[in-house]
């Protein structure tokens, strides 16, 4: 087995996992709470990635960065390389492309939360924002959980967009599903299925967590 | 200037009445006023409008000397800003925090120290003790009511603003809360508005109380002013009950309590704990007239008197009876016409003891 690649992907994967955490936590609360008629437009921008080939949205993400853009330009001056095929690039890649797995059990879990609950801790003084991390927050920590761990595997096995954005670089941003890929390509069957079992488990455990969380098996907060 | 609360609202719901509530009335420390409705008629709509939870789409708000709303100067204050407490039909208990964490949440501004003294002075107020740390999902609809309420007054708000708050209790702890809500109101002493449908309700705990009907306010005035002199048909129909007099407990015996009202002792069936002092109430429906001098009947009180009024509700007339106190009835005009019934003749007047509702008022 491939113990860099697989190195790679987990540090990848985590770390899409925890910028979505922050990044995608005031965009559900925006998409859950806002009164704004246009607030499809947004959640549909949002969604994309679940119907976009892997490629397409690659490519984009590749031109946006790439030094022919202004912002590849801006990134390149700023930090001395260009963003593409780095991991930082890669990693940019991957929190768009798990945006939607992230951002929609959030919105739904801040959606459950009971209007009045929320009314209450208002006339109690709270101002919306501490009424975000006091309440709605803790109300919603099985919503949280199933995005983090969703965008988790989804990073685990993205192929597409590593691949568009990342290339193949050893150590930096050769993934698991890559090197499966290569493996084959150099008919080292015994080496892909070994690695490939090992996705397979991971992301069958990662479900099987995700699953007992949405049944409230270990559901952090009871059931009313 | 004296202090006052004055609501002047608009607010409309497709597929409904448009709410346009207008009222006004002075406050003191521990006046109730009771809005008073059908489910539907906007009470609910005015008491968020005033919590700062519904805003209207015309209106001012005001209380004491702060105005909350005002749509003609934008003036919109934010429910987090004007220090009251509000209790929804359902208690709204945050089931993530215990009942202690429940009762803390608004104290966020006190010191550690402060927080817990105030939590334990509301913990003894409330009979709460040994539940500090129960989930409200393991307390009884009394229990999570009194959490809710102690709660809502922890932080000391200006003004407490109840919806249904006794609703959604079975009959009998409904029965015995009542009174209990109304001892803890005057001991708060905090100028409070309560939202409810029921008469026991608006009888046991109001001061002052408006009756709404569509959207519309009816009337204004303390709770046995409106029931016994609704202004119109409407708020007579809303309200539901026609005789409400002040009497006295003489005797509970066997089941059966001897009321006395003035000069008239009635007999009624004693179903709480009444104090001495109470209001008797009597629905028009449950009094029936008879000959006077008609024989003995099921029914334990019989009152001669003699007509003072009658007015016509299409197929009933209300007749009003002057007998100790006055008394109304509502029968049908064949029956007007069969009993020979006009303003100054004699009439008895029967009601069954079931019929005679006592609320206790300490």
């Amino acid at each position: 087995m491939n113990w860099i690649a697989i190195w790679v992907t987990f540090k990848l994967a985590s770390l899409t996992a925890a910028a979505l955490l922050v990044i995608g936590l005031p965009i559900a609360y925006w998409l859950a709470y806002s009164t704004w008629r246009w607030k499809f437009v947004v959640e549909s921008i949002v969604a994309l990635p679940l119907v976009l080939p892997p490629t397409v949205l690659g490519f984009y993400i590749l031109v946006a960065i790439g030094p022919h853009s202004p912002i590849g330009r801006f990134y390149a001056d700023l930090v001395g390389h260009p963003l593409p095929f780095t991991f930082e690039g890669l990693l940019l890649a991957s929190i768009l492309y798990s945006l939607p797995f992230a951002v929609q059990p959030f919105a739904t879990a801040f959606e459950q939360v009971d209007r009045k609950l929320i009314e209450a801790s208002w006339t109690l003084g709270l101002s919306k924002v501490r009424t975000f991390f006091k309440l709605i927050l803790p109300l919603s920590t099985a919503g949280l959980i199933t995005g983090a761990v969703l965008s988790f595997a989804h990073t685990l096995g993205e192929f597409g967009v590593v691949l568009m954005v990342g290339g193949n670089i050893e150590g930096v941003t050769r993934t698991v599903s890559i090197d499966i890929y290569d493996e084959v390509q150099a008919l080292n069957y015994a080496g892909a299925a070994k690695t490939a079992a090992f996705l397979l488990m991971i992301s069958y455990l990662v479900l099987l967590l995700v699953y007992a969380m949405n049944r409230k098996v270990w559901a952090v907060w009871p059931q009313k | 200037m004296a202090a006052e609360i004055i609501v002047e609202v608009t607010k409309t719901f497709p597929g409904r009445p448009p709410i346009r509530a207008s009222f006004r009335y002075p406050v003191e420390a521990s006046t109730v006023l009771i809005l008073f409705g059908p489910s539907g008629s906007g009470k609910t709509t005015v008491l968020r409008s005033v919590a700062g939870l519904e805003w209207p789409e015309e209106g001012t708000i005001q209380f004491v000397s702060r105005v909350w709303l005002d749509t003609g100067s934008r003036i919109k204050v934010p429910s987090q800003d004007r220090h009251i407490g509000y209790m929804a039909q359902d208690y709204a208990l945050f089931p993530n925090y215990s009942v202690a964490g429940n009762i803390a949440y608004g104290l966020g501004e006190l010191t550690l120290a402060e927080r817990q003294k105030r939590v334990q002075e509301m913990v003894e107020l409330f009979h709460l003790t040994g539940l500090e740390d129960a989930k409200p999902r393991e307390l009884s609809g009394g229990q999570q009511q009194r959490v809710a309420l102690a709660r809502a007054v922890a932080p000391r708000p200006q003004l407490l603003l109840l919806d249904e708050p006794l609703s959604a209790l079975d009959a009998p702890t409904r029965a015995q809360l009542r009174g209990e809500l109304r001892g803890l109101l005057k001991q708060l002493a905090l100028p409070s508005i309560i939202v409810t449908h029921d008469w026991a309700e608006a009888l046991t705990l109001g001061d002052v109380m408006a009756v709404m009907h569509e959207g519309a306010i009816l009337q204004v005035g303390t709770p046995q002013e409106v029931f016994s002199r609704p202004a119109n048909a409407d708020v007579a129909r809303v309200v539901g009950v026609e005789t409400v007099v002040q009497g006295t407990l003489v005797e509970a015996r066997e089941g059966l309590a001897t009321v006395q009202v003035g000069e008239i002792s009635l007999t009624a069936v004693a179903v709480e704990s009444v104090g001495s002092d109470v209001f008797v109430c009597i629905r028009a429906e449950d009094v029936t007239l008879e000959p006077a001098g008609a024989g003995l009947t099921s029914a334990r009180n019989h009152l001669q008197g003699t007509v003072d009024a009658i007015a016509s509700l299409g197929a009933l007339a209300r007749v009003t009876i002057e007998c100790g106190f006055p008394l109304v009835a509502v029968i049908t005009r064949s029956a007007l016409t069969e009993l020979g019934l006009t303003v100054g003749a004699s009439v008895r007047a029967s009601f069954k003891a079931g019929s005679v509702h006592l609320i206790s008022r300490q």
